[in-house]
C-alpha cells in the first residue's frame, strides 16, 4: 500500500515538473522564434494596407495580379520581396505586369535565383522598375518618350503602329485600377545597366 | 478517502501548472505591451513633456496635442469660423478674416513653425499659413489664441510657408501656384514667363511680434513647394524647394514631371534686406489685409494695405541661386548645423543633400551651369553632398533629431526612414499605418532639437481605427526615437488632414500661459467692469446692452422696450477674476454662435428678432453650482409699441 502511495506522489511529481518544464520551454522558444522572426523584418506577420479585408473598393493594382491566372510569378516575386504595402497605396500607379509566360522566356534558373532571399533587394530593383507614379492610358502613353520609374531609372515607350512597348515590352491589355492601372507586358523589363 | 486524495493532489498540482503557465504568459506579452504603454502613459493629473502643434489642413485650424500621451488639449481657431468659441462668428473676430476677396470664413492650414531666438524655439508664438486665399497667421502662446493674421497679395496657394528665421526676423510665405502679378485678365495659355512666383518675407517686430510685409521676391514661374531658413552658418539664407519649372499650367501630373531635376531656390535674404535699406525694390500698388486682434480692446481691426515692395532677382546680383534638385522635392528641409540642405525628390527613389559649404564654394568660383531668367544655376555635382540610395519610395519630409540622424517620410512605401548626416546610410525603417506625409520631432525646424520622439502624419487610417461610415480620421503615431532603433509607441487620431506640426517642451510655454485677462485693463468699447456700467442705450434701430456675467446671473437679465427690426447688441463681460470660469450666452434665435466668454474679456453678438414675445437667453458653459439659474428674458414688442427701454437684475 506504501509503495502504491509512493509511486502515485512519483507520478504526480512528475507530471508536475514535467508541465513545469513544458511551459517554460514552451515560452522561451516563443520569445525566441518571435525575436528570429522580427530580426527577419517581419517576414511572417505580414502588416499593411495590403493585408485589408475589402470588397467594396475596386480592386487595386496588387487585387487584380493576385487575381489573374496568368501573374503568379509577378505575385509571387513581389510577395518575395515585401512590395505588397507600395502596391496598394494611395498611387497612382501604373504597373507593367509581365505574364508567367515573360518571366519563363528568362533564362532557366534566372527566376528561380531572384526569389531567393539574398536577391531580396535585386529583386525588389527589377520590380520597382516595373511601376511608375501616374496613370495614364496606353494611348496616352503615346505622348511619352520616356517613363521615370520607382526604382529611380527611366525606361523607354517606343510606339509602333497601334503598338506601346515600355523598356521593349509589348503592352497586349490594359487594367484600369483603383489606384492606378496595369498594362499587361509580353517582356520583363530590365534595368538598364549604365545608369 | 486516501484514493481520492492523491489524484487530486495531481489536478490540483496541475491547475497550479496551468494557471501559473498562464500567468506567466500574460505577464510576458503584458511587460511587452505595457512597456510602450508606459512610455505614453501620463498619469492623471500630470502634464506631458512636449506640446505639438499640429495643423488641421482643410479644419483651417491648429491643435493642441500634448506627448507623449497624444491627448487633445485645445483646438486653436484660426482661418476658419469655430461655433464652439465664436471665432469668426462673434463681432470682435469678424475682421481676423476679412481679406482683399471679403470676409473668407475658411482655409487649408498647413505648416505651424514656433518662434526661434538664436536658433532655438522660444514658445512665443506659432505661425502658421493659410493656403487657400494666403494668410499667414500668428498665434499667441501666451493665451493659444490667432491674434494676426496678414494675407499675401501677389500669391496663391500659399505653400512654401509659414517658417521662421533664427531670430524670428521673417517669417517666410511662398506662393504654391504662379500667378500674374499684378493680377489681371490675360489668356492661361500665356503662363510661361509671364506668370510669377512670390516669395514673401514678412518682418517679425521683436517687442510685440507685429508682422509687416518687408519684401515680396518676384522669381520665375515655378511652383515653391516648401521652405526652410538657414541656420548657423547658413543663417542669412532661406532655401525654397520648386517643381514644375516646366512652367505647365495643365495636366501638371504630366506635364511638369518632364525635367529629370527642378531646383532648390537659394535666397540670401540678408543680402536683399541689405539693398532695400539702400533704397532698392519697387514700390507696388496692392491691396491686402492686416488684421490684429488686441487683447486690452479684446477686438479685432482690419486695414487694407495698399503698397508692397518688390524684388527683381536679377537686381540683386549674388543673392539668388538655383540648386538642381531631383524629382518635384517637396520638403526642403536644414539640419541642425545649417550644412545639409535635404531635398525629397518625391517622385525620386533617392534623397538629395547639398552642402552649403560646397554651394558657397560653387558661387565664390562662379561655376555655374546657364541661367533661369537670369538667376544663376549651380552645377548639381558641385553643391552635392551626398545621396541616400533607395531609402524608400517617394520621399516627403526629414527632419532631425540633433544627433546625426535624420528621418524620412516616404509616401509611396509608407514608412519612416532612419539615416545618417554624413555617411548617408540607412540605420533603421519602420512602417506607419498608413501613407505618412509630414513628420515631426519637436524642435525639428532649429539649431536644438529636442528629439526624443517623432510624430509621423498619416493620410489614410482605413481599418486602423472603428469605422466611421466612408470618412474615417487621419492619424498620428508617435514613435520613440531615443534608441539606435525607433519604436512605435501609440497611434492618435487628428483633427482634420495634419499637413505638419511643430512641437516644444512644455517647460517653455507653459509658465507664459495667462490665466484670465485682467478686467481692469478691459479697453473694450463696450466693455464694463462693474456691475454700475450695466445699461441700454438705443441709438435708432440699434440696441446695445452693456451685460456683464458673474456666478450665476447676468446683469441685466429682465429686458423690456425691444421692438420688432432692431439690431441688438449683446456686449458682455465676464466679471469672474478667477482661473478657468469661463461662462457663455446665447438667445433663442440668434443666428449667430454662442459666445464663449473668458474671465476679463467682453465679447458681442448680434440678435435681430424676428417674433414679438418674451425670449429666453442663458448660460451656455456649465460654470457652477447654479448654472441653470442662469438665465434671464427679452421682450419683443411690435415696432410701434410705446413701451419704453428698461432693464432689471432681481426687481
Amino acid at each position: 500500500m506504501k509503495a502504491t502511495i509512493n509511486f502515485k506522489l512519483l507520478v504526480a511529481c512528475f507530471c508536475m515538473l514535467f508541465f513545469l518544464f513544458s511551459c517554460k520551454d514552451g515560452t522561451k522558444t516563443e520569445t525566441m522564434t518571435s525575436q528570429a522572426e522580427k530580426a527577419e523584418s517581419g517576414k511572417v506577420e505580414k502588416k499593411g494596407q495590403a493585408f485589408i479585408t475589402d470588397d467594396e473598393s475596386t480592386p487595386n493594382v496588387l487585387n487584380i495580379a493576385v487575381g489573374s491566372p496568368d501573374h503568379t510569378t509577378l505575385v509571387a516575386a513581389v510577395q518575395a520581396a515585401d512590395l505588397e504595402n507600395a502596391l496598394v497605396n494611395a498611387g497612382p500607379l501604373m504597373v507593367f505586369a509581365p505574364t508567367n509566360a515573360a518571366f519563363d522566356a528568362l533564362p532557366p534558373g534566372t527566376v528561380e535565383d531572384l526569389l531567393k532571399p539574398e536577391n531580396k533587394n535585386a529583386l525588389a530593383n527589377i520590380l520597382k522598375h516595373h511601376v511608375t507614379p501616374g496613370k495614364y492610358s496606353k494611348d496616352f502613353l503615346k505622348k511619352f518618350k520616356k517613363l521615370g520609374q520607382a526604382n529611380n531609372q527611366n525606361t523607354t515607350v517606343e510606339v509602333k503602329g497601334d503598338d506601346v512597348y515600355v523598356g521593349g515590352a509589348k503592352i497586349v491589355a490594359s487594367i484600369p485600377a483603383g489606384n492606378g492601372i496595369v498594362h499587361v507586358v509580353d517582356k520583363v523589363i530590365l534595368p538598364p545597366a549604365d545608369e | 478517502m486516501r484514493k481520492f486524495t492523491y489524484p487530486m493532489l495531481i489536478l490540483f498540482g496541475l491547475a497550479m501548472v496551468f494557471n501559473s503557465c498562464g500567468d506567466q504568459k500574460k505577464g510576458n506579452s503584458g511587460a511587452l505591451t505595457s512597456n510602450a504603454a508606459e512610455k505614453v502613459y501620463v498619469a492623471p493629473g500630470e502634464h506631458d513633456e512636449f506640446y505639438a502643434f499640429i495643423s488641421g489642413g482643410f479644419s483651417g485650424q491648429l491643435s493642441v496635442y500634448g506627448l507623449p500621451s497624444g491627448r487633445l488639449f485645445k483646438v486653436i481657431p484660426v482661418f476658419s469660423q469655430d461655433a464652439e468659441k465664436a471665432w469668426g462668428y462673434n463681432e470682435e473676430t469678424k475682421p481676423m478674416l476679412n481679406t482683399s476677396h471679403g470676409f473668407i470664413p475658411w482655409d487649408d492650414s498647413h505648416h505651424p513653425d514656433i518662434s526661434q531666438t538664436n536658433g532655438e524655439l522660444d514658445g512665443r508664438y506659432v505661425f502658421i499659413n493659410g493656403n487657400n486665399t494666403p494668410r499667414i497667421a500668428k498665434v499667441d502662446l501666451s493665451v493659444f489664441e490667432t491674434t494676426e493674421i496678414i494675407e499675401i497679395p501677389n500669391s496663391a496657394g500659399n505653400h512654401s510657408s509659414a517658417f521662421v528665421t533664427e531670430n524670428t526676423e521673417y517669417v517666410v510665405a511662398g506662393t504654391r501656384f504662379s500667378v500674374p502679378v499684378p493680377q489681371r485678365d490675360m489668356p492661361i495659355s500665356e503662363y510661361k514667363g509671364n506668370f510669377k512666383g512670390a516669395l514673401t518675407f514678412i518682418s517679425v517686430d521683436p517687442e510685440d511680434g507685429g508682422m509687416d510685409i518687408k519684401f515680396q521676391l518676384m522669381m520665375p514661374g515655378f511652383d515653391y513647394d516648401l521652405s526652410h531658413p538657414g541656420r548657423g552658418k547658413s543663417h542669412g539664407w532661406f532655401f525654397f524647394t520648386t517643381y514644375n519649372s516646366e512652367e505647365a499650367s495643365t495636366l501638371l501630373e504630366v506635364n511638369a514631371s518632364q525635367n529629370d531635376k527642378d531646383f532648390i531656390a537659394a535666397v540670401n535674404w540678408k543680402m536683399i534686406e541689405e539693398y532695400i535699406n539702400n533704397g532698392g525694390g519697387t514700390k507696388m500698388p496692392s491691396n491686402y489685409a492686416h488684421n490684429v486682434y488686441d487683447e486690452e480692446t479684446h477686438t479685432a481691426t482690419s486695414t487694407m494695405k495698399k503698397e508692397v515692395l518688390v524684388i527683381n532677382p536679377t537686381d540683386v546680383p549674388g543673392a539668388v541661386f538655383f540648386l538642381p534638385t531631383p524629382k518635384s522635392p517637396h520638403g526642403c528641409d536644414v539640419d541642425p548645423t545649417g550644412e545639409y540642405i535635404v531635398g525629397n525628390g518625391k517622385l525620386s527613389a533617392d534623397l538629395t543633400v547639398h552642402s552649403f559649404t560646397k554651394m558657397l564654394e560653387a558661387i565664390e568660383g562662379k561655376k555655374y551651369d546657364g541661367d533661369a531668367y537670369g538667376i544663376p544655376i549651380l552645377k548639381f555635382e558641385d553643391v552635392l553632398a551626398g545621396t541616400v540610395s533607395q531609402p524608400g519610395l517617394g520621399p516627403l519630409h526629414t527632419e532631425f533629431d540633433g544627433q546625426g540622424n535624420a528621418y524620412t517620410t516616404f509616401f509611396i512605401s509608407s514608412e519612416v526612414v532612419k539615416w545618417r548626416l554624413g555617411t548617408w546610410e540607412v540605420v533603421d525603417r519602420q512602417p506607419c499605418f498608413y501613407s505618412v506625409g509630414h513628420l515631426m520631432i519637436p524642435g525639428g525646424n532649429s539649431r536644438k532639437p529636442f528629439g526624443k520622439y517623432v510624430v509621423a502624419m498619416n493620410k489614410i487610417t482605413k481599418d486602423r481605427y472603428l469605422p466611421t461610415g466612408p470618412e474615417v480620421t487621419q492619424s498620428a503615431q508617435l514613435y520613440d526615437i531615443s534608441g539606435e532603433k525607433m519604436e512605435l509607441l501609440l497611434d492618435f487620431p487628428t483633427v482634420g488632414e495634419p499637413h505638419y506640426a511643430a512641437g516644444i517642451a512644455a517647460d517653455i510655454v507653459k509658465a507664459r500661459s495667462k490665466k484670465i485677462f485682467d478686467l481692469k485693463s478691459n479697453k473694450h468699447k463696450y466693455g464694463i467692469t462693474s456691475d454700475a456700467d450695466v445699461r441700454v442705450e438705443r441709438n435708432g434701430k440699434e440696441v446695445h446692452i452693456y451685460m456683464s456675467m458673474i456666478r450665476s446671473h447676468f446683469n441685466p437679465d429682465n429686458i423690456e422696450g425691444i421692438k420688432l427690426g432692431d439690431k441688438v447688441y449683446f456686449h458682455v463681460t465676464n466679471l469672474e477674476q478667477d482661473y478657468d470660469v469661463p461662462h457663455g450666452v446665447s438667445i433663442i434665435g440668434a443666428n449667430t454662435s454662442e459666445l464663449l466668454i473668458m474671465p476679463g474679456q467682453t465679447e458681442t453678438f448680434v440678435w435681430e428678432p424676428k417674433q414679438p414675445g418674451v425670449w429666453p437667453f442663458y448660460c451656455t458653459d456649465f460654470c457652477s453650482a447654479l448654472h441653470q439659474e442662469m438665465q434671464g428674458y427679452v421682450r419683443v414688442s411690435p415696432a410701434n409699441s410705446n413701451i419704453d427701454l428698461s432693464w432689471s437684475l432681481g426687481e
